[in-house]
């Protein structure tokens, strides 16, 4: 066991766990954000993405030992109100279905288009095939990136 | 305006036996707990300072909001939104003013909640708009008492209450304490369909800003104060069970509380419908936190031992019946090879019109083909958990489920306790597919509670739940078909069957349209557990099916579309038999309806395309499924849907919903597959079990409901099974293979 002091969401955070342990978890059970989920434990379905400074990371396979002071944000931490143009365009689009892969597609989507906010049909497709949705909301989710898009070049 | 206030102190029940939907019994009764949960609404409305609940579906707030209850639990298909717009149209209540809260276990109070077999709209349409419309003659009767005027002069609209006559008016929450002391009105007038206001007007999905901003909703973010957290260890195969197990290694790991074995169900345990369990000894691991019990569960040793054939007993909702399960180590290789030798044996015969063998040797051409698919796990990505806090007072529950109306007296039976003391909260679930009918996951956390004397979340990892499913059986199909000289469908002859069922549906299309027709099943016993997977039976029946009366129609020469509507003529006009189970008008509107939407006859340069239609859980749906080829890759480029669901009550959802089931069908007809060695799954996460992902969906899917004024017939199942039949149609188009077997990538083979 080990103390590591965290930056998530803008706030400091301390917990005492196994240097191992995935963000995943110490998100879930240790700082009590659920927004992020666990689907396959193996970096296979992205519903735990995070972003860890800029990037989206899996953190099912992000031990806490290697997170240092790089800032982490979850789903809670995107934007203030749930306003991230990325959440406006799921809540327009009305993406959701069962809704539990969901926060791994907002997270994967708005990493993206943070690092590149004109992206092609076939960068979407890339940055967007590693999160598994089992409704096949995938449609709509183009949809609600393709209208992220536009709407970010609007304001 | 006058706030009318009377302190409320009644129950009211009234019973309705005479409502559609197979007998559905709605009791009204009060809902005593009712605490709006956080509602992002809260934070631009001002909450009531005092509730009058006026049925068990809906009370108002002294300042006209009103918290409708959802009762059927949610899964992805929007009941949460749906079924309280139901009540609020025939509550005449504006929808911005409407709260919606989650019903938790409450046989009383909602009757059969069940999420499942596209019955939840269907079977609750008549109550949910007696609830609201009763609650709209009460408040229209208070408003009548106070005003001292005759109740047939009084309107309503969006919860304003007028009489013109007087120049009175009052919002509902004005006339709620004295609308909750009335008698419930034992006959309500209910609106016209094209009265309706709320329903066939999309709304969005009440919960979606809690989902996109990350609150806790489903049973795996459920928190309950010092809850420990368990994980199971079940046998690593089908046939095999608990032996021993070392107890000491894995309970001095750190954070580890507690290790031991539970018995889910006695042996003599007379079994629910949904009680389907194929292992019902498990070692429990008890601990403080998720990765050190998993890190346990990895470091685990057991013995197992090979199962004797066994027999319970099931309450087949009423009719006792005994389940066998054989003993044995089965594998996929040999479940086909079997399959083989049973298909070419005469089946049981359900259904003979005519005389198929004399038509068969008659026939100008006959065409016979043999389809088979693989298991299929539902692979929710919401892992199986529940939540449960055992006491000798009773026990509280959460977590996801589909049918707590039968899990709910399992779990009290288990514990000994009667099941009035077994709360249950009905968290959102992550998906469901039919997996969560079956709870054996909350009867495993309600004992590991009571033994471990705390409150436990379980919790099964990836591996367990594609492991330890309740899968789509794998089925095989052969149809015959005979053709006279003419080119007239003259003879047809299904026999089908499965591990360890049939899916065959004897009186569906073709059924009716063909003079000589022939029926027949088989069924191949097996210990490996199957149950419930968005109409597990019609999604292999239908996709088979359309791709042989597609080969059959090629063979006549015929459009395919054209060579359906014709047999659907026939049977509106001269049905063969009379227990055809399909409206033929129905499924002819939705082929009809696609042939247009899709412009049928144009197909895009470079595209390729199928169609499929099909009937099934009470309603019909057709596909045109365009594909493309990108090299030697086939990708589905357009799909074009028509569905008969009846009066569609949320239309944007409903959509999304088809949508859905279009790249679920793709999905699983093109990569799904769950293949057995030794009894054990060979596929244990996503690294091999494939989902459809993102690049494979089709860029364009139209949904297109047919209009009409039908009660609604449902709608999770229906559009799913036949997008199987139109993909294989539109491949052959694209490659010039006819595929038999599913699924289509991966096991793709010809039979020439």
């Amino acid at each position: 066991m080990a103390i590591f002091n965290l930056n998530i969401n803008g706030s400091e955070h301390s917990v005492e766990v196994d240097p191992n342990t995935p963000m995943l978890w110490v998100l879930r059970d240790h700082l009590k954000l659920v927004g992020t989920k666990y689907g396959c434990g193996i970096a296979q379905c992205g519903a735990c993405t995070i972003h860890l400074g800029n990037s989206a990371v899996r953190s099912c396979q992000l031990p806490i030992s290697v997170v240092a002071n790089q800032k982490i944000t979850t789903i809670e931490g995107l934007s203030e109100n749930g306003d991230h143009p990325v959440q406006k365009a799921w809540l327009e689009i009305d993406v959701p279905q069962c809704g539990y892969c969901q926060a791994g597609q907002i997270m994967t989507a708005s990493a993206l288009l943070n690092q590149n906010p004109n992206p092609s049909d076939t960068e979407i497709e890339t940055a967007m095939d590693g999160n598994i949705c089992r409704c096949g909301t995938y449609t709509r989710i183009k949809k609600a990136i393709q209208l992220a898009v536009a709407n970010q070049n609007l304001s | 305006m006058t706030l009318v206030k009377t302190k409320i102190g009644r129950r009211a029940f009234i019973k309705n036996t005479s409502l559609a939907g197979g007998g559905l019994i709605l009791g009204f009764s009060i809902f005593n707990s009712c605490k709006p949960k956080e509602a992002e609404k809260l934070v631009v409305q001002e909450m009531p300072k005092e509730w009058f609940e006026i049925n068990s579906y809906l009370k108002i707030g002294d300042n006209g909001l009103v918290t409708i209850m959802a009762p059927n639990p949610e899964f992805g298909q929007g009941v949460i939104t749906s079924m309280p717009m139901i009540v609020a149209d025939e509550l005449d209540v504006a929808w911005k003013e409407v709260l919606v809260e989650q019903a938790n276990f409450d046989t009383e109070s909602y009757g059969w909640q069940f999420t499942g077999g596209s019955q939840g709209i269907r079977r609750r349409w008549e109550g949910l708009r007696m609830a609201g419309a009763t609650a709209k003659q009460m408040l229209k009767e208070a408003a009548a008492q106070i005003w001292q005027v005759s109740v047939s002069e009084i309107t309503v609209s969006e919860g304003v209450l007028r009489h013109k006559a007087s120049g009175n008016s009052a919002g509902y929450g004005e006339m709620a304490s004295v609308a909750a002391k009335l008698e419930v009105p034992k006959e309500v007038p209910l609106k016209e369909v094209k009265d309706f206001t709320i329903i066939g007007k999309s709304k969005k999905s009440v919960e979606n800003q809690k989902i996109v901003t990350g609150k806790p909703l489903f049973g795996l973010d459920y928190q309950f104060e010092n809850s420990l957290i368990a994980m199971v260890e079940h046998p690593p195969a089908f046939g095999l069970k608990l032996k021993s197990f070392d107890a000491a290694e894995v309970g001095s790991m750190p954070g580890i509380v507690d290790v031991f074995s539970i018995k889910t169900l006695e042996d003599d345990f007379k079994r629910g419908y949904f009680d389907t369990n194929a292992f019902t000894d498990l070692i429990a691991i008890v601990g403080k936190s998720t990765w050190e019990v998993m890190n346990a569960k990895k470091k685990l040793k057991a013995e197992w031992e090979p199962i004797a054939d066994s027999t319970y007993k099931m309450d087949r909702f009423g009719t006792e019946v005994d389940v066998e399960v054989p003993k044995g180590l089965e594998s996929t290789d040999e479940h086909y090879k079997k399959m083989k030798v049973m298909a070419a044996k005469p089946g049981t015969m359900v259904r003979k019109d005519g005389n198929p063998e004399a038509a068969f040797k008659k026939a100008a051409k006959i065409i016979e083909r043999t389809y088979t698919c693989p298991f299929l796990a539902h692979n929710c990505m919401e892992p199986m958990n529940f939540f449960a806090h055992v006491t000798d007072e009773g026990a509280k529950l959460a977590g996801p489920l589909q049918a707590p109306g039968l899990t709910g007296p399992t779990v009290a039976a288990r514990l000994g306790m009667p099941v009035e003391r077994v709360d249950i909260e009905l968290t959102r679930m992550g998906g469901g597919f039919g997996r969560r009918a079956y709870g054996h996951y909350a009867v495993e956390a309600a004992l590991i509670s009571q033994q471990a004397k705390a409150p436990i979340k379980l919790i099964y990892n990836r591996e367990d739940d594609m492991t330890a499913g309740i899968y789509r059986p794998s089925y095989h199909a052969t149809y015959k078909a005979a053709l006279d000289e003419n080119n007239n469908l003259v003879a047809f002859h299904v026999k089908a069957g499965g591990i360890p069922e049939t899916p065959l549906f004897a009186n569906r299309f073709p059924a009716g349209a063909v003079d000589n027709y022939l029926a027949e099943q088989w069924a191949i016993n097996s210990n490996i557990t199957i149950g419930a997977f968005r109409a597990p039976r019609s999604n292999f029946m239908a996709g088979v099916e359309q791709a042989f009366l597609d080969e059959v129609a090629e063979a006549a020469g015929k459009d395919p579309i054209d060579f359906r509507l014709e047999l659907l003529e026939r049977v509106k006009n001269d049905p063969v038999g009379e227990n055809n189970e399909y409206e033929p008008n129905r499924l002819a509107g939705v082929l009809k309806l696609v042939r247009e939407k899709s412009n049928w006859s144009q197909a895009p340069s470079g595209t390729h395309r199928g169609v499929s239609a099909y009937f099934c859980h009470n309603s019909y749906a057709a596909h045109v499924v365009d594909v493309v080829m990108e090299g030697d890759v086939p990708k589905v480029e357009k799909v074009v849907c028509a569905v008969d669901c009846g009066i569609v009550v949320n239309p944007d959802a409903a959509a999304n919903m088809t949508e859905g089931a279009i790249v679920d069908g793709i999905g699983n007809a093109m990569y799904g597959e769950l293949t057995f060695n030794e009894g054990q799954t060979e596929q244990k996460n996503f690294d091999r079990y494939k989902i459809i992902r993102y690049s494979e969906t089709p860029n364009k899917i139209e949904v297109h409901f047919v209009r009409n004024e039908i009660d609604p017939t449902g709608l999770g199942e229906p559009p799913f099974p036949p997008v199987f039949g139109a993909l294989a149609n539109a491949l052959y188009k694209a490659t010039g293979e006819r595929l038999y077997h599913q699924p289509f990538i991966s096991r793709k083979q010809v039979i020439g």
